[in-house]
């Protein structure tokens, strides 16, 4: 038996400590007529050995990161995951922990995450930090939800059609029930023209949502689309990437209301799609509208420094229906993860990874656009991503090539069917490419071999 | 002894010039940022972050990983949440290449190992629920409830029928009414019968044409079996409302009954609790939910499907016809669930229901020592868990269930949930799980027996040998400090 190690002796001194003659006499308030009879069709057992050769050979049958260069973007990306952080993230004592209830029995955890929600006010310049949503596109949606209560205005929101496809339909499905216009400003250009902007938001308007860099990878004039948003009294949600701001300016800097992000570029691996890390912060005044945990510091009984979970009338275990969020389990562990990552690059580090990212793809992008039918398809600056267009009916081939030659390029934009009204056929030639510090000047030139061999059809 | 340094925060312990990774240079042309990107998109001044080394790091987070307790070290019987063994087995598996380096947007093609195990996944969990379709896309527990009443928000919709109210017993986790809430329903709450269980007269009461759905937690919050379910199920249905079942308490009825033969038409998985997840200090969770077979169609997008053709099966992700839509970015908390897979592989069908009689057992034998000192209110016997009052102690003694749980983090056990659920007074929730031993729950019995012996004064103010002792949680209201700030004088 698995785990399990009371023995047939032991259960039967317990059963008399019960007073109960068998195990099967445990569960007499199960009715009889409700009762399974027969076994679960299950797949039968497998020892330790046998589920590792399993799970090996499943695993042998994706194409992982040993064996391709990993040029996708996106929303998540390949980038370097320090041996510390692995390492710290696969104590015991951590990850077999949970919700640290009882202060006494976890300042472990409780001062990692006052240390997490320090680091992302740090990183953003935002005022306050909670403990972690589950990924981007929840926390974009608990922005916008937070907007709707902080300004009492419930009947529209804004949102870019350079935010991530996957997000704005995630925010579609959070307010399905509301009586909210979701109006989405579309970006044919690779950015939003502002005067669009401006024609779309009025005084009914919650928030505007921006992503930057977006979802082409272009930057967005964020900052002035943030005094847009406040010239209607919305407010102005950001989305952005936590390692381009190694470089660029902080949503705090440019007077964004709230900062969300997709965390897993923070030393959280790719894994297929999740679990992730939902970063959320605010300016001040709206910390009592925000979703989720947040710790705070405190004094214990002796007058020693110490953390607990704090403002917890907010939340559902004590508010029930008027909560700010039905979240509970987060993404603590992730958010330990994100915590380590950037104490380790610290001040000049995340500007070093920020820089690479950005040089490589800078050289990538250049060196690409060299191959005839091969071009950029917004002429717009941008960080670590970019849009490529393949022209002539290329895509296709090009990207088969590509995988055989050991690169992994995408999403196209033909596969999120909201883009075909934006760019019509030119969504059919996109694909997006992005380039993370780990990728070598070698692996960028045998890519653009790759692109021009398949392009010229030898 | 303990290391001092360790509660300094990261930003006490950074210095000026110091680094902790180091990343190679450039090998493309250095040209001037400003040349690639706008300047006035760049930021003027160097960041905010701390500087430290690699070494301090490592000593600082370990040290801090100490001042927790977990179930790796600790007896941790936190009603409610499942504490059970986490198998190392699953971390290994979990972060194998092939597996912790694929990216979602990645051909399927490419992807079949993975969508082999996602869609197995499906199956077995559809088994367990005794239902018929499964979406593995929520990321925890209150995330699955949410989407769930999103599915049958647009099931009713597509009915033309509009169904505003959602029930749920006083007893159930504050997670089912703001679910309720933030999927657009009307909250309504119901108090149970002195057994601890809903009251059918009560529950009739409350049914007509605009009830959508009754949230129920089987075993509910007081480690009962709602043993006239299939009757609420009955009543639920004649008025044309569906049953949702708050998975939370699986583990005390795996493969001994399953909540679609007993009538219900959705529930969510924790697979953080039931299927060792594990807990993470707060998550990652999963919260995958079935449904029945009308209700497949709402799913939210993508599912993970099978073509079976007489040489080749391939697996493939597809949107479900009347989807709700998309309730997350990616596809779902893949890590969390492949170590799910993992326990449900090791266990099989047998291992499953060992689980829940060996969880079940452990919970009444506890149960049955502390009766003396701590009596249960509702039951005879109990499932997984049972919730004990510590009102006589209080009353007679001046002891609360806070005081024996403070108490209990002296003697090396983690405490059980506390003043949950409300309808207990002086409520102290605790779930041993199967994966203890009669030594430990012994242990920990003799802890309270010797604990409700100690004087009322002395246990108000415990614990004395953990790191810290009462925080002072008024203050931390009060006037919150949610971040670190850099000293005036620095």
């Amino acid at each position: 038996m698995a785990y399990l190690f009371n023995t047939a002796k032991q259960q039967r001194a317990m059963l008399q400590t019960i007073g109960v003659d068998s195990i099967s006499d445990l569960f007499n308030q199960v009715p009889e007529q409700l009762r399974l009879k027969r076994p679960l069709d299950l797949p039968p057992p497998l020892s330790e050995i046998e589920l590792e050769a399993h799970l090996r050979e499943c695993a042998g049958r994706n194409v992982g990161g040993s064996s391709r260069a990993c040029m996708q973007g996106g929303g998540v990306y390949d980038h370097f995951i320090p041996a510390v952080v692995d390492e710290i993230a696969s104590r015991g004592e951590f990850y077999t922990a949970y919700t640290p209830y009882q202060a006494e029995a976890s300042q472990g955890s409780l001062q990692a995450f006052f240390e997490y929600q320090t680091l992302i006010c740090q990183l953003t310049g935002m005022d306050v930090s909670n403990a972690s949503l589950y990924e981007g596109g929840t926390s974009v949606s608990e922005a916008a939800l937070m907007a709707m209560r902080a300004t009492q205005r419930r009947e529209k929101i804004v949102i870019l059609g350079s935010v991530h496809p996957e997000y704005r339909e995630v925010v579609e499905t959070y307010l399905s029930h509301l009586d909210c216009e979701i109006v989405v400003v579309s970006t044919p250009e690779g950015t939003v023209d502002l005067a669009n902007v401006e024609a779309a938001l009025d005084d009914r308007t919650a928030c505007l949502i921006v992503q930057q860099p977006n979802f082409f990878g272009c930057l967005e004039d964020a900052c002035r689309l943030t005094d847009i948003a406040h010239r209607y009294g919305a407010l102005s949600v950001v989305s952005f990437d936590p390692i381009s701001l190694g470089l660029l300016k902080r949503p705090g800097d440019f007077g964004a209301d709230i900062a969300v992000a997709e965390g897993q570029p923070l030393g959280i691996p790719m894994q297929y799609g999740g679990p992730f890390l939902g970063i959320l912060a605010c300016r001040q005044n709206f910390v009592r509208q925000m979703p989720g945990r947040l710790i705070g510091q405190t004094i214990d009984r002796n007058g020693e420094r110490c953390f607990v979970l704090n403002l917890q009338a907010r939340e559902q275990h004590i508010r029930r229906e008027k909560a700010t969020s039905n979240i509970c389990t987060n993404q603590g562990l992730l958010a330990l993860r994100a915590t380590v990552y950037l104490a380790l690059l610290g001040k000049v580090g995340l500007k070093e990874v920020a820089e690479l990212c950005c040089r490589k793809a800078h050289y990538a992008a250049e060196q690409l656009s060299t191959i005839d039918g091969v071009e950029l398809m917004f002429d717009r600056p941008f960080f670590k991503e970019f849009s490529l267009r393949i022209r002539n009916g290329k895509l296709d081939e090009v990207l088969r090539n590509a995988r055989c030659d050991g690169f992994d390029l995408g999403p196209t934009l033909r596969h999120f069917q909201s883009f075909a009204t934006q760019f019509g056929k030119a969504s059919e030639e996109g694909v997006l490419v992005a380039v993370t510090e780990k990728r070598t000047r070698d692996d960028i030139d045998r890519l653009v071999r790759s692109l021009r061999k398949s392009v010229l059809g030898l | 002894m303990r290391n001092k340094l360790a509660t300094k925060l990261l930003f006490e312990l950074s210095e000026p010039g110091r680094r902790g990774a180091v990343f190679p240079h450039s090998d493309v042309p250095n040209r001037s940022l400003d040349e690639l990107m706008p300047p006035d998109q760049l930021m003027s001044d160097p960041l905010e972050l701390p500087e430290l080394s690699e070494p301090e790091i490592v000593r600082h987070y370990d040290n801090l990983s100490t001042l927790n307790m977990s179930v790796d070290t600790h007896f941790y019987p936190l009603g409610s949440c499942t504490m059970k063994y986490n198998p190392k087995r699953h971390e290994r598996l979990a972060s194998l290449a092939g597996l912790a380096d694929l990216h979602p947007y990645q051909v399927e093609e490419d992807l079949q190992g993975i969508l082999q195990i996602l869609y197995e996944m499906q199956e077995m969990l559809a088994e367990i629920s005794g239902l018929s379709a499964v979406s593995l896309q929520p990321a925890a527990g209150a995330h699955g409830e949410l989407t769930a009443l999103l599915v049958a928000a647009a099931f009713f919709r597509d009915r033309g029928e509009s169904r505003s109210k959602v029930l749920f017993p006083s007893s159930a986790h504050g997670t089912n009414p703001a679910s309720a809430a933030t999927a657009g329903f009307d909250c309504v709450q119901l108090q149970g019968n002195k057994q601890g269980r809903v009251d059918l007269d009560e529950l009739q009461s409350h049914l007509d044409g605009q009830t959508a759905v009754f949230m129920i937690t089987n075993p509910n919050t007081l480690g009962l079996f709602e043993c006239e379910i299939a009757e609420i199920c009955r009543l639920m249905h004649d008025v044309g409302g569906l049953v949702y079942v708050d998975g939370a308490n699986l583990n005390a009825i795996l493969g001994i009954t399953r909540p679609g033969d007993f009538g219900a038409d959705m529930m969510h998985f924790n697979v953080h609790k039931t299927f060792t997840g594990p807990h993470g200090a707060g998550g990652p969770g999963a919260g995958p939910i079935a449904v029945r077979a009308d209700l497949a169609d709402y799913l939210p997008a993508p599912v993970i499907a099978k073509t079976q053709r007489p040489t080749v099966t391939r697996y493939h992700l597809e949107t479900p016809q009347q989807s709700i839509g998309r309730i997350r970015g990616f596809l779902c908390n893949v890590g969390i669930l492949l170590r799910g897979y993992c326990y449900l592989r090791t266990l099989g069908a047998k291992g499953l229901c060992d689980v829940s009689e060996n969880a079940v057992l452990n919970a009444n034998y506890l149960k049955a020592t502390l009766k003396d000192v701590l009596p249960v209110p509702h039951g005879e016997l109990c499932m997984h868990e049972f919730v004990a009052s510590a009102q006589n102690l209080q009353e007679e003694r001046g002891i609360s269930a806070m005081d024996i749980a403070k108490r209990l983090l002296d003697y090396g056990f983690h405490a059980p949930t506390v003043y949950f659920p409300l309808v207990v007074p002086e409520a102290m929730m605790i779930e041993p799980t199967e994966t203890e031993s009669k030594e430990t729950l012994d242990a920990f019995g003799d802890a309270i027996h010797e604990i409700v012996r100690e004087d009322a004064e002395f246990l108000h103010n415990a614990p004395y040998h953990t790191p810290i002792s009462r925080p002072n949680d008024v203050q931390a209201a009060r006037k919150p400090i949610l971040r670190w700030t850099r000293p005036l004088n620095q």
